[in-house]
């Protein structure tokens, strides 16, 4: 459905997107993961013929996008990272402008906006102002935009941004269920989102891709890696040792305390989970384990992580400073 | 067929643009309201001076009636030229500032329609109000016939309107090219008006020993071109003046649009 073929876009000396390169077949869900700034929305302002590439090819359902714009625009339904919302006029007014300019015929018109509001559970706000509407509403009127000429191709720019964590969830289920029939490609920075919503992952820095592959298959070869944050009551040096003889931890430091608590941060071997090995060590060292959690990696890890051939090794070099951005 | 829905689809959302803020309603009452009060002053002296030809007429001889095309309604139009070189600006500054901040010009711009029909419909919907302006000035005009019993010429008015409405539509051309280069109404405003400004000012290089280079900077004065039409000439070159500057609006604004996306 989707093709892409050594894609370039230059902005006077800097490059946005280098040689990027990548197929969606139809009915796919396709996650775009990168860091702010690593080219995905460029990538996505190309794929809807906002801007035309540099170099390189792309094609919407057979259609190139710089020869035949026209029929790629009647195919594809674009979410920006900012919703492009009239705040003057009500969610109603607003998707009947926007299905007259993407062609929907007159006909037609009414029930596609039902269905598009129903879809995206807009219908309750249908005649207030899109001025007055909440972040997540108006994400959700975006959303209704998007889908509402029926298109066979999503292109979705972050679409949980600022939403809270139950209208994200209602977000991710909405977009899992317009896989199948719609090719949708969305973009995050969150880890998670892709694993739970999307077949397929393109993992996108500086320009490049750096890899490609399935949620699974990311999180096998991140498995147990990362950090985990253990909240020990006991003496620091005496917790330390107890953690550090645990066969497969790489590193342990003390991050802070509090009451006679210490707090570490362990480190281990990608691949293995120590956890249970942890816990018991502690409490065999006769101290109080009063908490122990999983750190996700952060994205400067993973990337880190897929760019590095030996993987034991990154884990030491990739201290992140914070946990899963989410 | 589908050209033509498109950009009627952004006329329709521009109207609503304009009245649904305050910016139509207050260019229409600015607009009519001063309108009136020339009109009210242009009557008031026009019955001084009917009056005083009368005596003169009675003492020495001569014409006994004054034209109401010549002293009334030539003038008012030229005001209201004066008007339209204020009021334009307001109308035109929103039109593609507003949508680059809001961030909408990515949905017209990924939407199946062409910048062109974007381009145009916003220029239409300028000028329809701009159009609808006139309309509620000329109401004041048309009361005459109810009122007088020797009504004016109609053909001099229609002509008039017409050149009104086409100097208005060379600053809605312009003036909408000027709102693509920014994302800020105000400047667009600002930067419109002066041109606008520029536009009005050419046509005074005209004068009785101005050289030929002079001549030729005064033609593409906006104003020296409504005079004829506000006296009743029909002049093929005088349209031809403002449909040019309009269409030249019309595609630098359409390049500018083009050109921003090669260069974002």
């Amino acid at each position: 459905m989707i093709e892409v073929e050594s894609l370039t876009k230059r902005y006077g000396r800097a490059t946005a997107v280098d040689g990027v390169s990548f197929r969606v077949e139809k009915g796919e869900i396709l996650g775009f993961l990168g860091p702010n700034g690593a080219g995905k929305t460029t990538t996505m302002r190309i794929l809807t013929c906002y801007l035309p590439p540099t170099g390189g090819t792309a094609r919407v359902g057979g259609y190139d996008v710089f020869e035949q714009p026209m029929e790629v625009r009647r195919r594809v339904g674009y979410l920006p990272e900012t919703p492009p919302l009239y705040p003057d006029m009500e969610v109603e007014e607003y998707l009947g402008f926007c299905a007259k300019i993407k062609g929907v015929a007159p006909k037609e018109r009414r029930s596609r906006i039902g269905d598009a509001m129903e879809k995206t559970r807009v219908g309750d706000v249908r005649s207030t102002l899109i001025g007055k509407l909440s972040k997540g509403y108006r994400q959700r009127v975006g959303l209704a935009q998007a889908i509402l000429h029926n298109p066979d191709v999503l292109i979705l720019d972050e679409p949980t941004a600022g939403l809270d964590p139950k209208q994200i969830i209602e977000t991710r289920e909405l977009i899992r269920g317009l896989g199948g029939d719609h090719t949708v490609i969305l973009s995050t920075h969150i880890l998670p989102e892709v694993s739970m919503t999307c077949g397929r992952v393109v993992i996108i820095n500086n320009g490049r891709v750096v890899a490609e592959d399935s949620p699974e298959n990311l999180t096998r070869r991140l498995a147990g890696a990362g950090t985990l944050r253990l909240e020990i009551r006991g003496d620091e040096s005496a917790v330390l040792e107890a953690v550090r003889g645990v066969a497969g931890v790489l590193a342990a430091h003390v991050r802070g305390g509090h009451d006679g608590a210490v707090i570490v941060d362990v480190e281990a071997e990608a691949g293995t989970d120590v956890r249970a090995d942890l816990a018991r060590a502690v409490v065999g060292g006769g101290h109080g384990l009063l908490g122990l959690e999983q750190h996700g990696m952060s994205l400067e890890e993973i990337f880190l992580h897929l760019t590095t051939t030996d993987e034991t090794e990154a884990t030491g070099a990739a201290e992140g400073e914070g946990g899963m951005p989410s | 067929m589908t050209a033509l829905r498109n950009v009627a689809a952004i006329v329709q959302k521009e109207w609503h643009h304009y009245f649904g803020s305050p910016i139509a309603w207050v260019a229409l009452f600015v607009w009519t309201l001063l309108f009136g009060i020339f009109f009210y002053f242009g009557i008031t002296f026009f019955l001084e001076m009917s009056m005083r030809a009368s005596q003169q007429a009675m003492q020495y001889g001569g014409p006994t009636r004054l034209s109401l095309n010549e002293m009334l309604i030539r003038p008012v139009i030229q005001n209201m030229a004066v008007v339209a070189l204020f009021i334009a600006p307001m109308l035109t500054m929103r039109l593609f500032a507003e949508e680059k901040r809001q961030g909408t010009l990515e949905l017209l711009a990924t939407s199946p329609l062409s910048d062109l029909q974007v381009v145009i419909g916003k220029f239409l919907s300028a000028s329809g109000l701009y159009l609808l302006m006139i309309l509620a000035g000329l109401v004041n005009v048309a009361l005459m016939w109810t009122y007088t019993e020797n009504p004016p010429e109609w053909a001099p008015i229609v002509t008039g309107a017409l050149g009104l409405l086409l100097l208005g539509g060379s600053f809605l051309a312009m003036g909408t090219f000027v709102s693509t280069l920014t994302r800020n109404q105000i400047v667009a405003g600002i930067l419109s008006f002066c041109l606008f400004l520029g536009m009005w000012t050419l046509g005074w290089a005209d004068s009785p020993t101005a050289g030929p280079v002079m001549k030729a900077v005064s033609y593409l004065g906006v104003t020296s071109h409504l005079e004829d039409l506000a006296k009743g000439v029909l002049d093929l070159k005088d349209i031809v003046f403002y449909l040019s500057v309009i269409i030249f609006g019309l595609f630098l604004a359409h390049q500018s649009i083009e050109s921003q996306r090669w260069r974002a």
